[in-house]
């Protein structure tokens, strides 16, 4: 009787933090998808390696319970928790060393109407501005 | 009990690789080069949850021990790719005190 | 330097420890016992053993630990409403937030709580300042950056630039 209760806390304790977990993963993906510029994506990115990571990984402690198991799991969230924002520093500091701009300013979601206009306007800018130039370097 | 457990694994399992085939999509279509770098770097990220919950549901430690190969594999490769673009060599040192300014050709 | 080795040298021993799981087995304890002692007079002669190889963490630490987790889950929400939002109301903003850490474990521990915030990313570290780029224009309050700075560099015992420049004030840096 008891030991079953157990098992309903321990079931019901994981499943709740696997849920969260796999919620913040799903939508960190789906922010990298839909959000405008690299330097935004990288925001969506870090919700993913935070939050999803640790819950997920957290609900997995919470199955395995007192075990050597549940050792390695903590040292995988350890691991994460130091690489995680390293790896998202070095990315973000190689873009900006490269020169990519970011997007400022206030943003919002296309209506799906007004997609075509807004997609295609920067291609020929961006195709325009290295012409340019090598114009410039030619005279 | 184990079975309703296994099924949660397994439906936590489908979802990582459902979010994974999500940054596919960024790291095909992905209008500069930083932002494919950003999407495998996030595909290592559920790469290493997808083994953890994965050896779960198989009842075996080995895949965590992978896991952990993997997390710091990744990494790894992460900031080897970005020194590379950075500095198109990986043979300059990095040594504390050097600066992070870079004095590379 | 011999503080710095022995923490290095327990931290090895709770890592074979916890990886190998062999408890019971003393061939296998003693190899494991062998080889860490080849790690660590490695790392003694490859003179790389100093307080950044193995830092030791105090108890201030953790409470520093729990503060942050506490702010990761605040960011997250935020982010997770603006992004899956239909209509998406962002407004990417770049800020420079001034650092006043003077050793170098406070200044990362620092910029890696920024980046770990979701919404705030340290894109570049300079000597005093390091360039913020935030999803949401509000998470760029500067009170919130400063007491998050405040809170990292008294967790690692870091002794911050205004104290030092009170004490010597024509020597702000060394």
């Amino acid at each position: 009787m008891n030991a079953e209760l157990l098992q309903w806390i321990q079931f019901s304790v994981s499943a709740i933090f696997l849920v969260g977990g796999v919620f913040f993963v799903i939508a960190g993906a789906v922010g990298v998808l839909r959000l405008p510029d690299f330097y935004t994506r990288m925001h969506a990115a870090g919700m993913t390696d935070t939050l999803g990571a640790e819950m997920i990984l957290l609900g997995l402690i919470v199955q395995a319970g007192l075990s050597q198991t549940s050792l390695k799991l903590t040292l995988i969230a350890f691991l994460l928790f130091l690489t995680s924002p390293t790896a998202t520093h070095a990315v973000v500091g190689a873009a900006h060393h490269a020169k990519l701009k970011p997007k400022l300013g206030k943003y919002r979601a296309p209506v799906p109407g007004e997609v075509p206009p807004v997609k295609i306007a920067p291609k020929p800018k961006l195709k325009a501005k290295p012409k340019a130039r090598t114009k410039k370097k030619a005279k | 009990m184990e079975t309703s457990l296994y099924y949660l694994n397994v439906g936590s399992a489908m979802f990582l690789l459902i979010g994974m085939a999500l940054l596919l999509g960024r790291l095909l279509s992905g209008p500069t080069l930083y932002d494919r770098v950003l999407a495998v770097n996030s595909f290592g990220t559920k790469t290493v949850l997808f083994l953890a919950v994965f050896s779960l549901i198989i009842g075996r430690q080995d895949g965590i021990d992978i896991a952990i190969l993997y997390a710091l594999m990744n990494f790894i490769a992460t900031i080897a790719v970005l020194k590379f673009f950075r500095y198109s060599s990986l043979d300059i040192s990095m040594e504390r005190g050097s600066g992070s300014e870079e004095k590379a050709p | 330097m011999i503080r710095s080795a022995l923490v290095l040298l327990v931290i090895l021993i709770a890592y074979w420890l916890m990886l190998s799981g062999y408890l019971h087995n003393p061939v296998l304890l003693i190899l494991g016992a062998i080889s860490i002692f080849i790690v660590l007079g490695l790392s003694v002669r490859m003179k790389i053993i100093d307080a950044e190889t193995a830092p030791y963490i105090n108890v201030m630490a953790l409470g520093y630990f729990v503060w942050l987790f506490v702010e990761i889950i605040k960011a997250n929400m935020a982010v997770v409403k603006a992004v899956l939002s239909p209509n998406m109301e962002i407004s990417p903003k770049t800020t420079k937030v001034p650092m006043k850490q003077s050793t170098d474990l406070g200044r990362v521990t620092f910029a890696n709580s920024i980046t770990l915030t979701p919404g705030t990313i340290a894109v570049e570290i300079g000597d005093d300042k390091i360039l913020v780029h935030a999803l949401l224009s509000e998470m760029t309050a500067a009170s919130g950056f400063a007491e998050m700075g405040k809170r990292a560099g008294k967790a690692v015992g870091d002794p911050m630039l205004d104290n030092l420049e009170q004490d010597k004030a024509p020597k702000g840096k060394s």
